[in-house]
């Protein structure tokens, strides 16, 4: 035992060993601390940032966003280009450009896994694996479950080995911000074969994931790096650079994502030098880390943080100048100022106005806790009571500290002289459960766009009814409409001015604030742009 | 003694019966299902109402329950809603992280705690004897992932002496044969993987090994004072019997029996109890995945594990009894 003792600790000093790599001692290992394992190494199946952080270095899509940016930008495609209906989209694609198992990336490359997604089968038809094909290009050649949503698209056709021309049945508001995302990356023809032979299968109560999706070695992307390893039991995912990529190759040799669940975990980890970077910082963090010469950059706002009525739950919130009062009684600046971290803004709508549809012309509602008492007395409402819901032990992109900022809230009603019963809800599956059914009379919940599209953040809630807000409003739900079936983008930009001015003058519920989350570099890097939709490229960073 | 062994199995049967119909009970009672855990602010009635079906969780909780117990008899447990993983595959990855810890931890518990308490005891009143007391009352109060975070902000953080969190550090490239990763390193002569286990293993196995290291040597004390008052111990000592043989054969050899079934009890609560310490090192053992699976309503992980945490214990606890009867053969007469 002791010798055995003695060879651990003689050997201990060599741990090194796989630590540096190969490359003399020089650092060129780039690890990333992240908050939840990826489901999936196939993009197309998960729905989750976690699974994009990690694929998204390993997988392009036909666009992507500018880097720090949230407009379009060529990717695999050069330049894009859609027909006067909205339902014919043209492609060039880039030429020169090599799948991680050495196939060629063209137009046939690009038509095999529109259409692979297309004729997916069985559980792949489930929205737990194929949520975001349904979200833009909704269903499936044949439909299984009569609840699945109407295919909208139709065919792909490889024009010529680098032109792709996808054509959809109908307009989309999802078109061509769908075309970026990264469950619909392109993967090499040769890899779509593998994946059909292996079927998800929904046995009992859960769908298990395909092989390939869970090991490394059969995905192939196009990205600066490729998958080498997923250690599950060590919740860690390695990459490699890929030296045959087309475009800037990535600066560090090997990229590795870790998971640490908790956020005192990861920033321990960093402050302990275990970790080079992670991601979802505290925001009671930020100046901590800042004073220990960590690097805290913010990434611009692309969320939304509300409190939602529903009006179905309490008869008082149908009354217009009830929703106001609750709007005039919260204050909001207040509420930026002490609990989001730098960058937060108080908002007037339902998106940031870093989405293109953002209005100035929405009527706004000050802080004004005597005009929220003027308000309420005039509906006959001095006496209002709500129960208002709100999440523990979660922390959102959007919503920092949720009982912190419930408690502000609390404050601030209670001020205009409504009763606030709270209803704290473990977040998943309770609270979320509870405000999706209408089961919450008030609550607060956010949302992170996916891409820069108005639709993404207002068509979410307001394009019909939906039971969180228990409303129907034809104004908002034509307002919408309009916009979504419009297809010239300039107009379309107009017509969601027009529904955020249509939206605000209903008030279902009350915008409280964008925040800009935050994610940490240790002082030795030279970190990613960081990008407002958490799509940061790490192949851009590099140790100084 | 087979016997006893084969009515320890038999019992097994009823005991995991009644808690697969427990824990169905309960999950059934719990609000809410996996839909919206896998969907998030992205659930809408419809897309929860379509993964229930697809999962046939909208069907009557005896229907689930015939299912589960149909595929317990075919040999499966189902599929985590959370990873789309066999149930068994996420318990033998994980398992291993939770048993070194717990061995780890409970092989601290016994090599500290069994000489202290009978050194306190042996040395009633003196200094050693306050100290082990009075510092076992505060293993015991001290709240595990108090200590644990305490131990990491100051080894990990601040001094930089252990990892801060894992099982290994990252890049170590050790070749997985059980899974436990210091045998592994050690079987395959990679004695650098094995190092560095061993240096994840030390804060989370300290901080878990604090409440059963102050049981043991409060146990062992309370008990060596017992035997120490014996009539044989005193009749083997004025006989001029060697003072090491009666310390070892007639006190040691008794005091440690009541010992031996606490550390049985103890091992089978670290499997199911290193929840919290997983969390604070971010171990990757079972009890961790527990707890995600408890939010995001992973039932068949839940039902899984806990029957095999269950099965676990009681084959420890058979396993205490096999070695109590052959240290004290009392036990096997009777």
């Amino acid at each position: 035992m002791t010798a055995l003792a003695v060879a651990l600790i003689a050997t201990g000093c060599s741990s090194e060993r796989d630590k540096e790599g190969d490359s003399g001692g020089a650092k060129d290992t780039f690890v990333f601390g992240g908050p939840g394992d990826p489901g999936s190494l196939d993009p197309a199946l998960a729905s989750d940032g976690e699974t994009f952080r990690v694929t998204r270095q390993a997988f392009e899509a036909l666009l992507k966003h500018e880097p720090g940016g949230s407009e379009l930008a060529p990717a695999l495609a050069e330049k894009w280009s859609g027909n006067d209906a909205g339902t014919v989209w043209t492609f060039n694609l880039r030429k020169d450009v090599t799948f991680h198992d050495g196939e060629k990336f063209n137009a046939a490359a690009v038509c095999a896994n529109y259409d692979h997604w297309f004729n997916w089968k069985g559980t792949y038809q489930s929205s737990a694996v194929s949520y975001y094909w349904q979200t833009v290009m909704g269903g499936f050649a044949a439909n299984e479950d009569p609840e699945t949503p109407k295919a909208n698209y139709k065919s792909c056709t490889a024009k010529d080995d680098s032109t792709a021309v996808i054509e959809v049945n109908e307009p989309s508001a999802n078109l061509p911000g769908g075309f970026s995302l990264q469950a619909l990356a392109i993967h090499s023809p040769k890899a779509l074969k593998e994946y059909a032979k292996q079927d998800a299968t929904a046995k009992g109560d859960a769908i298990t994931y395909p092989k390939y999706s869970q090991v490394a070695g059969t995905v192939a992307g196009t990205g600066p790096y490729k998958v080498s390893e997923w250690n599950k039991g060590n919740k860690e995912v390695s990459l490699e650079r890929f030296d045959d990529y087309w475009g800037e190759k990535a600066k560090i040799k090997n990229l590795v994502f870790r998971t640490i669940d908790t956020e005192d975990g990861r920033r321990q980890a960093l402050q302990a030098g275990d970790i080079d970077g992670y991601d979802l910082v505290a925001p009671a963090d930020v100046k901590t880390l800042e004073s220990d010469g960590f690097q805290v950059p913010t990434r611009d706002v692309f969320n939304i943080f509300y409190v939602g009525m529903s009006q179905e739950k309490n008869a008082a919130l149908k009354k217009p100048e009830v929703r106001q009062a609750i709007a005039h009684a919260i204050d909001r600046e207040n509420l930026v100022k002490t609990q989001l971290p730098e960058g937060g803004v108080a908002a007037t709508q339902f998106m940031p106005d870093t989405v293109a549809g953002y209005s100035d012309k929405v009527k706004t509602y000050p802080f004004d806790t005597a005009k929220a008492k003027q308000l309420l007395a005039g509906a006959d409402e001095s006496a209002l009571k709500v129960e208002f819901c709100y999440p523990t032990e979660v922390t959102r992109p959007y919503m920092p500290a949720p009982q912190d900022m419930f408690e502000l809230m609390k404050a601030d009603l209670e001020k205009a002289g409504i009763t606030v019963t709270p209803k704290p809800m473990k977040w998943a599956p309770d609270y979320l459960d509870a405000t999706e059914a209408g089961g919450c009379e008030l609550h607060m919940l956010g949302w992170t766009g996916d891409f820069n599209d108005g639709y993404n953040f207002i068509g979410t809630w307001f394009a019909e009814y939906d039971k969180q807000w228990g409303f129907k409003d034809k104004g908002v739900f034509d307002a919408m409409k309009a916009a979504s079936i419009e297809t010239d983008p300039a107009k379309r930009t107009e017509l969601y001015k027009t529904a955020n001015e249509t939206i605000m003058a209903y008030l279902p519920g009350v915008p409280i604030s964008s925040s800009p989350p935050a994610i940490a570099f240790a002082d030795d890097v030279n970190p990613p742009k960081v990008s407002p939709l958490t799509q940061e490229n790490f192949a851009e960073t590099s140790f100084k | 003694m087979l016997r006893l062994v084969a009515r320890r199995l038999l019992q097994l049967i009823p005991t995991l019966l009644g808690l697969s119909v427990l824990l169905f009970l309960w999950l059934n009672r719990l609000p809410g299902g996996p839909a919206s855990a896998i969907l998030g602010e992205r659930a809408t009635e419809a897309e929860v109402a379509r993964i229930n079906r697809a999962l046939g969780l909208d069907e009557p909780v005896w229907v689930q329950y015939g299912r589960f117990i149909k595929r317990i008899f075919q040999l499966d447990l189902g599929t985590s809603t959370q990873t789309g993983q066999p149930v068994w595959e996420e318990f033998t990855l994980r398992f291993p992280a939770t048993v070194e810890l717990s061995v780890a931890a409970i092989a601290i518990a016994i090599v500290v705690g069994v000489p202290l308490g009978y050194f306190a005891a042996r040395r009633r009143g003196s200094w050693l004897d306050v100290t082990a007391v009075s510092g076992s009352l505060l293993g015991i109060c001290i709240p595990v992932f108090f200590l644990a975070l305490l131990l990491k902000g100051l080894f990990a953080v601040n001094l930089g002496i252990f990892p801060s969190f894992g099982r290994l550090s990252t890049g170590i490239d050790a070749t997985k044969v059980t899974g436990f990763a210091v045998l592994d390193g050690l079987l395959t002569g990679e004695f650098d993987a094995s190092w560095d286990a061993v240096m994840h293993l030390v804060l989370p196995a300290v901080a878990l090994a604090s409440i059963p290291l102050a049981v043991i040597v409060r146990m062992t004390r309370a008990s060596v004072l017992e035997v120490l008052g014996e009539d044989y111990v005193r009749t083997a000592e004025s006989k001029g019997l060697d003072k090491r043989v009666v310390r070892a054969r007639h006190v040691l050899r008794n005091a440690l029996l009541p010992v031996i079934t606490a550390v049985g009890l103890l091992t089978g609560s670290l499997l199911s109890g290193a929840v919290l310490t997983e969390s604070v090192f971010s171990f990757g053992g079972i009890g961790q995945f527990i707890r995600t699976s408890i939010d995001a309503r992973d039932y068949p992980v839940l039902v899984g594990f806990i029957l095999f945490i269950a099965l676990v214990y009681v084959l420890i606890n058979l396993l205490v009894d096999v070695a109590y009867s052959l240290i004290d053969p009392r036990v096997r007469v009777h």
